[in-house]
């Protein structure tokens, strides 16, 4: 092509000058909001779970908004769907970090997620706030896990049955992955510490979305059978637990025959079924949306209000984001900056009230302390809190119950450390 | 002001007379049995079972009405008071049964039940239905003190069973003063004896449970019967467990062969490998549910008729999308094998992420009619009604699909084009209309196969999923284009599952499941009925 005239070449510095101050003036806008990436799956078969968790991100971040934002900014959440694909939520973490700039994301439901998306964090240095309940035995310096480690949840479970309904054989039932092997790796050995024999512990896996348990149910009736209290501690996952409860309910157990503790089984995956047969087995959870405390109150007023829909429930993982968020928030007001270096080393220590009606502390080894509530299903899928802890439970990073993990503390505040040897005073094991 | 209290005490004994309390005890046990209820005013679970123990043991006629409403959550308290709510909704004071005067308090509050306390009610309620007049109610308390084993309730036990005429009720009497005698610390070696062979004729798990749970320190001899009494239950339990086995093989049969039976047209008779063969289930589910829907919103007195409802608008709605499917993209991709299975893999990522769009990705509530709930027991195994149900539907289903493909004049011309296209095109058959149709069908088949799953897993996006591998497993190893192949093979795949599930486990049990395919498939590429002839090697 050739510039024969200068009308033409003037156009054309007229349009690189126009290039130029619209490449200048993006940074100028970016620098406006500060951006909060969202990586929750809204498509696949995690999309059950997870869209619920990405509605209330959404809602907390226009809450902050009303309240003027955060350093004098807006904030901005950016919404990338992983579609419960395990390679994928990677490849969405990187994006977020690198194109988005995003100064922290909330997000991941599963643990092989988590485990997928953990390289990336590392790598390039951003900061991911867990909400889900899991197994332990992790603590990364860029993590920061608010949901329950097995100590805050699945330990004050079995000694409630223990000592309630005088339980003394033990059905491990759960789905073939990571969080329910260990976990019943754990309780195993726990139930084992407290005198339990091992006739008395059947273990059983299924695979995912199971939903064919004749066989099962009627394993559990027989091993029901033998003269003592018997009770089944569940990590099912997911779709599978509706046909679990039905099948029990079909062949006529009871709650008040084998009660059924369930890790993984909260408000909404119970907004889906009846819950005629299902009443009075248990839950164990940091939070029930029937616990009668004005913050609460306060938040479910608010959530079915943004949502739009009056039967909209809540469950645990929500609260969890409620209490990262604020806590996130806090971090980010105290050093005056979004680097995730500064912030990662305030987080340990902010404290954010959770919506129960305690106070909430980040832990150096970057779990959170919670209380713990043992809940029974009500007719309207809504628990019953029965039993709850004292006061609040620090998470343990690493299992004490476990030989090899019992010696390992995490310590992002002192040691620096996510797996601190106290026999060797070493880090790493 | 005499005169007024001795009206009013009148007016309070014509009330007792009313209530039927007049019996001379009734007055000093009418203040046992408010005091009593007050227990129930300190919404503490202790205090709530000892009223329990208390009310029941009260003898006053209205506790059997207390613990009923207490048990259905109708007992309310507020302030020191003790409420109940009548089944017509009426609120009346627990004490008397009079309807509160004026107004009731505001924030009445249901009494709270735990697992321990429905445990209590339960054997509160049995020792108080005990002589109750009808059996069915008399036979379920007996079950309930065989469980309690309350021995307070001996000598109630012993009254009901002088009485009773209704054989039923009689052995389930007999076998709770069993239970009782044998776990009350006091009663005599001879005594127990006969009490443990009662209970080894009961022969079930609960027996069974009952025998291994017996205290320690019995004598040698009711030890030796008790153990003996457990190996034979145990005998009698492990042959039923093989009936139970095979009725689970069943079971999960029935299920494989319902999801695979619409796929057994589409892919067997038609060669087309439907990626989408689960969606069309899952359409089928959802159809399901929105008639509930409906009927829940518009007439819920034919709820129990919703699946019948269902059966033919799943078929409908299934099968119209089939049609709109082969139409639209498979007619063009036919003989392009890799081509379909690429698009309809495609177009079932549509659909599901459709549904969840629309529908939202939560489950959706689908309930049992109350003739596919709850179970019977068949000799030592427990038969679930909504699984016998999908047994026998899955049948008729089968039944119905080979009839119309023997006798009807589509099943001919679809068997025509599916064994030789262009012979029978020259005989005046509109190919691709037939196409359409038999492709339709295979797609309503499964939308019917969705209304049964519907019933016994979850209704969500997702549903489809987790059958279109084992639909294509069972349809391969069964012989493509055969439908006895199709019944042979869900049967026996179901079957075998069923076998190696209790000591294998259902992961284990499932990966040997498909070991065994892969290999036998080495041997019979064809399956296990392959179809003979020209036609099949085009």
């Amino acid at each position: 092509m050739r510039y024969s005239n200068g009308m033409t070449r003037r156009a054309l510095m007229a349009t690189a000058g126009l290039a130029f101050g619209l490449a200048a003036a993006w940074p100028a806008k970016a620098q406006d909001t500060i951006k909060v990436g969202i990586l929750h799956s809204l498509s696949g078969t995690m999309a059950i779970s997870e869209t619920t968790l990405k509605d209330v991100m959404l809602m907390l971040i226009d809450e902050q908004n009303k309240k003027g934002g955060l350093l004098g900014k807006k904030l901005e959440a950016v919404v990338v769907d992983p579609a419960s694909n395990w390679p994928l939520f990677a490849e969405k973490a990187r994006e977020l970090i690198t194109k988005d700039k995003v100064a922290a994301v909330f997000g991941c439901w599963t643990s092989v997620s988590r485990k997928s998306v953990l390289p990336v964090f590392k790598e390039l240095n951003n900061i991911l706030f867990y909400p889900v309940q899991y197994e332990g035995e992790e603590s990364e310096r860029n993590v920061f896990y608010t949901g329950a480690a097995p100590n805050q949840q699945a330990i004050p479970a079995v000694d409630y049955l223990a000592k309630e309904e005088k339980v003394q054989r033990w059905v491990l039932a759960g789905t073939d992955y990571v969080y329910p092997r260990t976990t019943n790796k754990i309780l195993e050995a726990y139930l084992k510490s407290k005198g339990v024999k091992p006739e008395d512990i059947m273990i059983n896996y299924t695979p995912f979305g199971h939903s064919d348990w004749q066989t099962i149910v009627a394993d559990i009736k027989k091993f029901g059978s033998a003269g003592k209290k018997t009770a089944v501690v569940s990590t099912i996952n997911g779709d599978a637990n509706v046909p679990f409860y039905k099948e029990l309910g079909n062949q006529g157990i009871s709650a008040k025959d084998i009660p059924v503790v369930a890790f993984s089984v909260g408000e909404e995956e119970l907004a889906g079924i009846d819950t005629k047969p299902l009443l009075g087995h248990l839950a164990a959870w940091n939070y029930f949306e029937s616990i009668d405390t004005p913050a609460n109150k306060e938040f479910t007023a608010k959530w079915k209000a943004y949502t739009k829909n009056p039967k909209r429930v809540s469950n645990d993982p929500m609260e969890a984001h409620v209490i990262g968020f604020a806590m996130w928030v806090k971090a980010v007001e105290k050093v005056k900056s979004t680097d995730p270096d500064k912030v990662i080393d305030a987080l340990p220590g902010i404290e954010a009230p959770n919506l129960t009606g305690g106070i909430s502390k980040m832990l150096p080894n970057h779990h959170i302390t919670k209380p713990v509530f043992i809940g029974e299903v009500r007719g309207d899928g809504q628990f019953d809190v029965v039993w709850k802890t004292e006061g609040l439970v620090p998470g343990d990073a690493w299992s004490k119950e476990l030989e090899g993990s019992r010696d390992l503390v995490g310590d992002w505040v002192d040691k620096k450390c996510g797996n601190w040897n106290t026999k060797t005073n070493k880090c790493g094991s | 002001m005499p005169l007024c209290e001795r009206i009013v005490a009148l007016v309070f004994a014509l009330v007792l007379l009313l209530a039927g309390a007049a019996s001379a005890g009734a007055q000093g046990n009418a203040q046992a049995f408010e005091a009593a209820l007050a227990g129930f005013t300190k919404d503490s679970y202790n205090d709530t079972d000892k009223a329990i123990s208390a009310v029941a043991a009260s003898g006053n006629p209205r506790s059997l009405e207390v613990i009923e409403a207490l048990q259905d959550g109708r007992l309310l308290f507020g302030g020191d008071k003790v409420f109940i709510k009548d089944k017509a909704g009426a609120i009346v004071e627990a004490a008397t049964g009079k309807p509160v005067e004026g107004s009731p308090p505001d924030n009445l509050k249901p009494v709270r039940l735990i697992n321990r306390l429905r445990r209590s009610v339960e054997a509160a309620l049995g020792g108080l239905t005990l002589m109750s007049s009808d059996a069915g109610k008399r036979y379920e308390a007996a079950q309930a003190v065989f469980k309690s084993r309350e021995a307070s309730a001996l000598p109630t036990l012993d009254a009901a069973l002088a009485k009773e005429s209704d054989a039923r009720v009689k052995r389930a009497l007999t076998e709770a003063r069993a239970a009782v005698i044998l776990f009350k610390p006091d009663s005599a070696e001879a005594d127990r004896l006969l009490a443990i062979a009662v209970i080894k004729d009961r022969a079930d798990q609960d027996a069974r449970g009952l025998l291994a749970g017996l205290p320690a320190g019995q004598p040698a001899a009711v030890q030796k019967a008790a153990a003996d009494a457990i190996a034979s239950i145990d005998n009698r339990l492990a042959l039923w467990n093989m009936v139970q086995n095979a009725w689970y093989g069943l079971s999960l049969g029935s299920v494989l062969l319902l999801a695979a039976i619409g796929l057994a047209i589409t892919f067997g008779v038609m060669g087309v490998i439907n990626m989408a063969h689960g969606e069309m289930v899952m359409l089928g589910a959802y159809t399901t549910f929105v008639v509930q829907e409906v009927i829940r919103a518009r007439n819920p007195a034919l709820f129990d008729y919703s699946l019948f409802i269902a059966v033919p608008l799943a078929f409908l709605v299934a099968g119209f999308v089939g049609i709109l499917i082969e139409r639209s993209i498979i007619r063009f991709l036919y003989g392009r094998p890799l081509e379909t299975l690429l698009a309809t893999w495609g177009l079932s990522l549509i659909l599901q992420q459709a549904v969840r769009t629309y529908f939202g990705p939560t489950n959706k509530d689908v309930g049992n009619p109350s003739w596919m709930s709850g179970a019977f027991e068949l000799g030592g195994i427990t038969i679930t009604y909504n699984r016998m149900w999908i047994i026998v539907f899955t049948l008729a289903v089968f039944v119905a699909l080979l009839g119309l493909l023997r006798f009807t004049r589509l099943g001919l011309e679809m068997r025509a084009v599916t064994q030789n296209r262009q012979m029978a095109a020259s005989m005046g058959i509109r190919t691709a209309r037939i196409d359409a149709l038999t492709f339709g069908l295979g797609s309503g088949i499964a939308g019917i196969a969705g209304v049964a799953l519907s019933q016994i897993d979850n209704v969500s996006p997702n549903l489809g999923q987790g059958y279109i591998i084992d639909s294509f497993m069972v349809v391969v190893f069964g012989g493509v284009g055969n439908l006895w192949g199709t019944l042979v093979a869900a049967f026996s795949l179901g079957i075998a599952n069923k076998f190696l599930e209790p000591f294998a486990g259902a992961v284990l049990g499932k990966i040997a499941i498909l070991v065994f395919i892969i290999l036998f498939i080495q041997k019979r590429p064809r399956g296990l009925f392959a179809l003979k002839g020209r036609a099949v090697e085009a």
